[in-house]
């Protein structure tokens, strides 16, 4: 299975195994990463399942929808890496991904 | 040990566990719930689930490990019969006796029931729980003829996936207009269209006087006209699931009613979720909504409240619909509104409906338009005045409105 890493504000990682077919978001509640909050459960409603993906990672992933990009513009302190996890479905090729998750969301 | 014990396994009440243990709660967790199922998610049972896209093991709130992982006790199948307040105890429905220092609430609501005559054929269903959507993805079957009763969102998706699976659908709607209840007569109108030109057949000011068949369900019949049918599914609104309340003597007035910090009128009791009846300080009144952001921040708030974080909750309400592909973002309510602005065009789907009220932006339906939604979520709190020839102008960025 897929091992992608999430990153606390603290500095705090924490690897994880993500069945291919999931979101990432999906892979998060699983293992209980705190500041994925996921409200609408994955119907790319709420921005609260956003994440920044390490610079190395940006390029692996396909571009989102627009339906993504416009809540991530008024997601919590949005950047150039910023992604909405219930938007990323966990492929082989994402094996090794890393992701930081914001101080807060919303 | 402090022990809090959640009557209602649904949303709200998985999510009262969650955040109780995330606030660093260290007493005793009891979940006690009417179904067998631990807490899942509902809006799928209209939308993914229901066209079989999403599993059954993606629609619960946390994997099962989670509970036994933050020692979360789960008692599920399990209703909660009875509440002493004053003793602080509750009876399950298999006789036993629980101690509480803390009880949350969270029974959520039930459908309203159509009664005409025949409404007990067979192939005619309601949509709350995955059993119920289980048993309606079993008749969904391709060719056959559905009938929604009640032109409402569960309605409304229910038809938009019936028609994916291939089925031949018919909406019929009491009032002259679709979401009545909810929107404003131009989303009706735009909705309404969107289903006709889907396929989709709406007929409007179409009261249900009975249903007929043969043992199960062949026709609908409404007076001046009838309409064949395979399937029938009902959605016309739920009630507060209070009983259980008003049976201990908390105060109800359709709905809980608890205050900014989720408690009732009981010591020791709070109650978040569809259940409750609850004072919104930026509208102004109090109300009860059936949201699923409403449930998981009241639930937020009930637990931090126990926890010992005094915690208000306080923020504008926000809910969503899925429909073909039509992605509907509701944020605050449009109740009272004076003036409504378009932004963008319906004929591509592709607009905001911005309600306004003594020039005070107070609600936005967006369809296909996110930022409208996101935007609006961050404003309405403010209550900003917003000049609506501003609204409307698509070149200046919503990030610029306030
Ligand atoms: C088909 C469908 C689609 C929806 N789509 C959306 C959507 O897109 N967006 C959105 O925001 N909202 C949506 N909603 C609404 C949303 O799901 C609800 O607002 C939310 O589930 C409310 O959560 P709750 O915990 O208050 O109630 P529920 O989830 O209903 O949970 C209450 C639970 O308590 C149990 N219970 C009742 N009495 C007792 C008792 N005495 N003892 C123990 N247990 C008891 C019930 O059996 C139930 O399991 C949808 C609802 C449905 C049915
Ligand atoms: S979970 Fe809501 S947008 Fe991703």
């Amino acid at each position: 299975m897929p091992r992608i890493t999430f990153i606390q504000p603290d500095g705090a990682a924490a690897t994880v195994e993500i069945a291919n077919g999931l979101t990432v978001m999906e892979g998060a509640i699983e293992n209980d990463i705190t500041g994925v909050v996921a409200q609408c459960g994955g119907s790319c409603s709420c921005s609260t399942c956003h994440c920044y993906v390490a610079d190395d990672w940006m390029r692996a992933l396909p571009p989102p929808e627009e339906e993504e990009s416009g809540l991530i513009e008024f997601a919590w302190e949005p950047r150039e890496s910023s992604r909405l996890t219930c938007q990323i479905r966990v492929t082989d090729a994402l094996d090794g991904l890393v992701l930081h998750v914001p101080a807060e969301q919303l | 040990m402090p022990t809090t014990i959640i009557a209602g396994a649904g949303h709200a009440g998985g999510q009262t566990a969650i955040s109780l243990r995330q606030a660093g709660y260290d007493g005793r967790i009891i979940v006690c719930g009417a179904e067998p199922a631990p807490p899942y998610q509902r809006p799928p049972l209209s939308k993914k689930y229901l066209s079989g896209e999403l599993a059954r093991e993606r629609v619960f709130l946390r994997p099962e490990s989670f509970y036994s992982r933050h020692d979360v006790e789960l008692r599920l199948g399990n209703a909660v019969r009875d509440v002493d307040p004053a003793q602080r105890t509750v009876v399950l429905d298999d006789g036993g006796s629980l101690s509480f220092t803390d009880l949350v609430i969270a029974t959520g609501s039930r459908p309203r029931r159509l009664d005409v005559p025949g409404s007990d054929l067979g192939n005619i269903f309601y949509l709350r729980t995955l059993e119920d959507a289980d048993a309606i993805g079993n008749a969904l079957v391709a060719g056959r003829r559905l009938a929604v009763v009640g032109g409402g969102y569960i309605g409304l998706e229910i038809a938009s996936t019936a028609k994916g699976l291939g089925l031949e659908v018919c909406v019929i709607e009491a009032a002259d207009r679709i979401l009545g209840r909810v929107t404003a007569p131009e989303m009706s109108g735009y909705y309404a269209r969107a289903h006709r030109a889907r396929g989709v057949h709406v007929k409007l000011s179409t009261a249900v006087a009975a249903f007929e068949g043969d043992g199960t369900v062949r026709r609908v019949d409404c007076g001046a006209e009838t309409i064949p049918a395979d399937v029938v599914v009902i959605g016309i609104g739920v009630v507060p699931e209070v009983r259980l309340a008003e049976s201990a003597g908390i105060a109800c007035d359709d709905g809980i009613v608890v205050d900014e910090r989720c408690a009732t009128s009981a010591a020791h009791v709070y109650a978040a979720g569809d259940c409750t009846r609850h004072p919104n300080p930026i509208l102004g009144r109090s109300l009860r909504l059936e949201s699923v952001h409403n449930a998981l921040e009241q639930a937020r708030t009930a637990a931090a409240n126990i926890a010992g974080t005094p915690t208000r909750y306080e923020q504008a309400p926000w809910f969503w619909s899925d429909q073909f592909d039509l992605k509907l973002q509701m944020a605050g309510i449009s109740d009272g509104y004076d003036t409504i602005v378009q932004r963008g065009s319906m004929d591509a789907d592709d607009f905001a409906m911005f309600y306004l009220k003594d020039g005070v932006l107070i609600a936005v339906d967006a369809v296909n338009r996110p930022r409208e939604f996101m935007a609006c979520r961050k404003l309405v709190p403010q209550r900003p005045s917003i000049d609506p020839v501003k609204l409307a102008d698509e070149s200046i960025p919503m990030q610029e409105m306030a």
